[in-house]
């Protein structure tokens, strides 16, 4: 039984990690196609740095995720605090709402952000990308935020309120620093999402705003393309150096 | 319970989890169709103790015995012991006559059957008529009965009970424990009751194991646990206990010795013999103490002087704390005098304490056994 | 002090109710509204879809050609559902029963390789399988076969590479029914005499089927709308409903047979959120003490 459990983890990470090892290897491989290893080299990085529309296009994606991710962790703290607070018309609404946009595929809600800014008339570009991001993004984070406000102890609230906060206060200096890991950890599951996402880009942002999956999708269609290898090489370095990073952080404020 | 057979025994029974050793060499005996009851704080190994039993815990050596057939590499399956969970641990998604059906269901016992028993089985726990419902349509005390319905219909030979009652409200709590011990009588079932709780023990059990660290601290009946305990964890973990510290000066007769308690020179009995130089304590339960106002006190017997701190009514009784001379605080108690209404004491009066002969406990000081 | 604390109040208040239903209105109700309506307008090459309504969308979804691809993709999502749950169940098993610290980390290696982009491990899947990929490299290297066996643009491919973007998203919904089963539940049955299969059809099964389906819902519509997943392994063969969906929005233009498709999907999802209500219904009130009844 316990043989059997290492190998089905074993198995599942194998399968995870396989791709991702594939490309980085071949990021330093000499030969183009990646089938054979001969030799180690730089020169797909060198070629890389070179790639003008690749590297924007890559800068825009992280842009975007950044800016999304953050912006999502906001409004969406925001939202599970309306929701658990407040009594309001149309809340069930609100909380229906969010549960289509977590459940829904990718597909239907790109399509629906497509005809929505084509019917307001909005240029697909950054500012669609942005509202798309932030929005699928937005269910991750009330559920996140909403369960960690569900285990508070209401009397801390009440006891903020009873010392003389208003709501503001009682939310910024009470709630907002208790809520910062289920926060924290919302952006960067938001971060992740906004970052991996390839279909609902692909449908709201335009010409003058492309970003990684666009380009990248081009150029590995129909070939080989070692610069995706270097690309994906970097993306998973900066990630895992920033998570590092964030840890560690989060560690020193805790103790 | 004199001529009762040992039904399950545990034999020098190890268990550690990693390198924390729970139960070193435990042993025990349980009788045949009695109310056993394991007591003792949080941490102290007796819910490992019932777990072993049930067989979601193996032992690391050692031997449980069941009518004489050692069943420690038994499954819990496969074990003619049930248990009555803490959580309840009924199955949210079955109806209760398929919850207290499901171990018969298991047996593969014909459907006419399970019917049967599962209808007597409520009909024990009182809940007939309520086959249908799910148990989130039951109240807490409903569930507790569901679940003992669901382990009693397997008619098994040791029922385990775990911290079975802690999660009820005091009323009906009391009312489950009668209940609890009827059903016991009716069903001649074998009852192993694990609790934290010594009210909860005195009153239900007709045998008590008080435990601490993994230990047997003293195994007896309701009344020996409470009136002689065999050490300071029992008699200060069951109910209240004033101590007084004294040192033996003679020996009176056989068992009855001359104590002197700073100063005081006071008769105890004890049940053991001791020697003249021993050190002692002499225990008292606060409803053993008698008080007199200091000027009713006797002349011809000693007794230590103190004041009241605090005083409160309770409604049985009327509890004082008093300061003594010597340091200590003793907490006493005296049932309401009702040919004297105005019976009182006010804070800060002084006071004479003393007992009657033969109400004390006397055990040897030092360190636990 | 206590005025200026009505109006924070107020103003608080308002504004994150404001926020929270505006947001939600324009950019979730709205639009799937839009897309509604859009399903029932008549197609236009200029003005996208314009008046009068009809019902054209939902006939071209009929025709035999669009069918088949939906059938098709259909069957390979399935397929690819099934095989996660087959390897996500009893992961997420043994996800459940780590410890915290083990847990996190095996979390966060699962969440790892999001950061390249899914279409980017596409990709890598692609170097993998094909003809002289990793795997055929070592096949014939070694000797086991001959030829390369062809595994890129099959059916093959497709469902390895919707397992690969798709498996997290099992695991979780798995993983969180596996912790709210509690393990007196399964000592309970052990106790009466259930054995290792009896516990699992009667206790373990029924007790997480709402993580089962939920997974399932969030695994097997999205299946369907991974049109770059086709796109890279799949060749012309094996289209997913999101090759299709895609290509009628941005290529063909047909914008209300592709908002009939999108809709056709919206409709699958509410049946399914359905089928998990009622699961969820039958099992998430607990017969123990966390229940809210008690």
């Amino acid at each position: 039984m316990r043989i059997f459990k290492i190998f089905l983890v074993a198995l599942v990470f194998i399968y995870l990690y396989a791709p991702i090892v594939v490309l980085v290897v071949n990021s330093f491989n000499q030969s183009k196609y990646g089938y054979k290893w001969t030799g180690f080299s730089w020169k797909w990085y060198e070629k890389l740095l070179a790639n003008d529309t690749l590297l924007t296009a890559f800068s825009h994606s992280v842009t975007i995720a950044f800016l999304a991710a953050t912006a999502a962790a906001l409004i969406g703290t925001l939202m599970a605090l309306a929701i658990y607070r407040y009594r309001f018309r149309l809340k069930q609404a609100a909380s229906s709402a969010l549960f289509v946009v977590m459940m829904s595929p990718d597909i239907v809600l790109a399509i629906t952000f497509l005809v929505l800014f084509v019917a307001l008339g909005i240029q697909l570009g950054f500012w669609t990308l942005l509202l798309a991001h932030i929005t699928f993004c937005l269910p991750f984070v009330v559920i996140t935020v909403y369960a960690q406000l569900k285990g508070f102890d209401n009397h801390l609230i009440e006891a903020a309120q009873d010392l003389g906060a208003g709501e503001w206060l009682t939310f910024r200096t009470v709630l907002l620093p208790l809520l910062l890991p289920s926060v924290m950890a919302s952006w960067l599951l938001s971060f992740t999402l906004s970052l991996d996402d390839v279909i609902i880009s692909s449908f709201v942002t335009g010409p003058d705003y492309d970003v990684l999956p666009i380009r990248v999708f081009s150029m590995v269609k129909v070939g080989v393309s070692p610069e995706v290898n270097v690309l994906a090489t970097l993306l998973l370095a900066i990630s895992v150096i920033s998570l590092i990073i964030f840890s560690l952080l989060v560690r020193r404020k805790v103790t | 319970m004199a001529d009762a057979e040992v039904l399950l025994s545990l034999r020098k029974i190890v268990k550690g989890f990693g390198s924390q050793k729970v139960l070193s060499e435990f042993s025990l005996d349980i009788f045949d169709g009695e109310f056993f009851t394991i007591l003792g704080p949080s941490g102290c190994g007796k819910t490992t103790v019932l777990r072993l039993i049930a067989g979601f815990e193996q032992a690391d050596s050692g031997q449980i015995l069941l009518d004489d057939a050692d069943i420690a590499a038994v499954a819990a399956e496969h074990r003619p012991v049930n248990t009555v969970f803490q959580s309840y641990a009924l199955f949210p998604h079955m109806s209760v006559a398929e919850n207290v059906g499901f171990g018969l269901r298991m047996a593969a016992v014909t459907k006419a059957e399970i019917k049967q028993r599962v209808a007597e089985a409520l009909a024990v726990v009182k809940l007939s008529g309520f086959e249908s419902r799910k148990p989130h349509q039951l109240s807490g005390g409903q569930k507790q009965r569901v679940a003992i319905a669901r382990a009693i219909v397997m008619k098994p030979k040791v029922l385990l009970l775990d911290e079975s009652l802690s999660a009820l409200d005091h009323k009906l709590r009391q009312q489950m424990q009668m209940e609890l011990k009827q059903i016991q009588r009716k069903l001649g079932i074998t009852f192993v009751y694990v609790t934290h709780d010594q009210e909860e023990a005195l009153s239900m059990s007709d045998r008590v194991l008080v435990m601490n660290h993994g230990q047997p601290q003293q195994i007896g009946s309701p009344r020996e646990i409470y009136e002689a305990p065999r050490n300071m964890f029992v008699a200060d973990f069951i109910g209240e206990i004033n101590v007084f510290d004294g040192v033996v000066e003679a020996e009176n007769d056989e068992l009855s010795y001359t104590v002197n308690i700073g100063g005081v020179k006071k008769v105890a009995g004890a049940e053991f013999r001791l020697e003249v130089g021993d050190e002692v304590h002499v225990l008292l339960r606060p409803e053993d103490l008698r008080i007199e106002y200091i000027e009713d006190q006797p002349k011809d017997e000693q007794g230590f002087l103190g004041k009241v701190l605090e005083r409160s009514y309770t409604g049985k009784t009327i509890d004082t704390l008093i300061a003594l001379e010597n340091g200590n605080t003793l907490r006493a108690s005296e049932f309401f005098n009702e040919d004297d209404p105005d019976f009182d004491y006010s804070i800060n009066q002084r006071v004479w304490v003393s007992w009657i002969d033969g109400w004390e406990h006397v055990i040897k000081a030092g360190p636990l056994e | 002090m206590t005025k200026n604390g009505l109006a924070n109040v107020l103003s608080f208040r308002q504004l994150v109710i404001t926020l929270t239903l505006g947001w939600l209105m324009l950019m979730v109700i709205a639009p799937h509204a839009l897309v509604i309506m859009t399903s029932f307008m008549t197609p236009d090459s200029e003005h996208l879809a314009v008046w009068p309504l009809t019902l054209q969308g939902y006939q071209k979804v009929l025709q035999p050609i669009y069918f088949d691809v939906f059938f098709h993709s259909l069957w390979l999502s399935a397929i690819a559902t099934v095989v996660c749950l087959i390897i996500g169940y009893p992961f997420a098993y043994i996800l459940a029963k780590q410890p915290p610290w083990a847990r996190a980390v095996m979390l966060v290696l699962m969440m790892v390789p999001f950061w390249t982009n899914s279409l980017i491990r596409t990709y890598a899947i692609k170097l993998i399988l094909g003809k002289k990929g990793v795997i055929n490299s070592v096949l014939v290297g070694t000797g086991i076969v001959d030829q390369p066996i062809t595994m890129l643009y099959t059916e093959f491919a497709v469902i390895v590479g919707l397992v690969y973007v798709l498996l997290p998203f099992m695991v979780l919904p798995l993983m969180a029914s596996f912790e709210k089963l509690s393990a007196d539940l399964t000592e309970a049955s052990k106790d009466l005499g259930a054995n290792a299969l009896q516990r699992f059809v009667h206790v373990v099964l029924p007790l997480t089927a709402p993580g089962i389906i939920a997974g399932c819902l969030i695994v097997f519509l999205p299946a369907m709308g991974m049109f770059y997943v086709a796109d890279l392994l799949g060749g012309a063969k094996n289209l997913l409903l999101g090759n299709v969906i895609k290509n009628q929005f941005l290529v063909v233009r047909d914008w209300p047979f592709g908002s009939a498709f999108s809709i056709t999907l919206i409709v699958m999802m509410a049946a399914m959120l359905w089928l998990y209500v009622i699961a969820n219904r039958f099992v998430q009130r607990q017969g123990g003490l966390d229940d809210e009844n008690l």
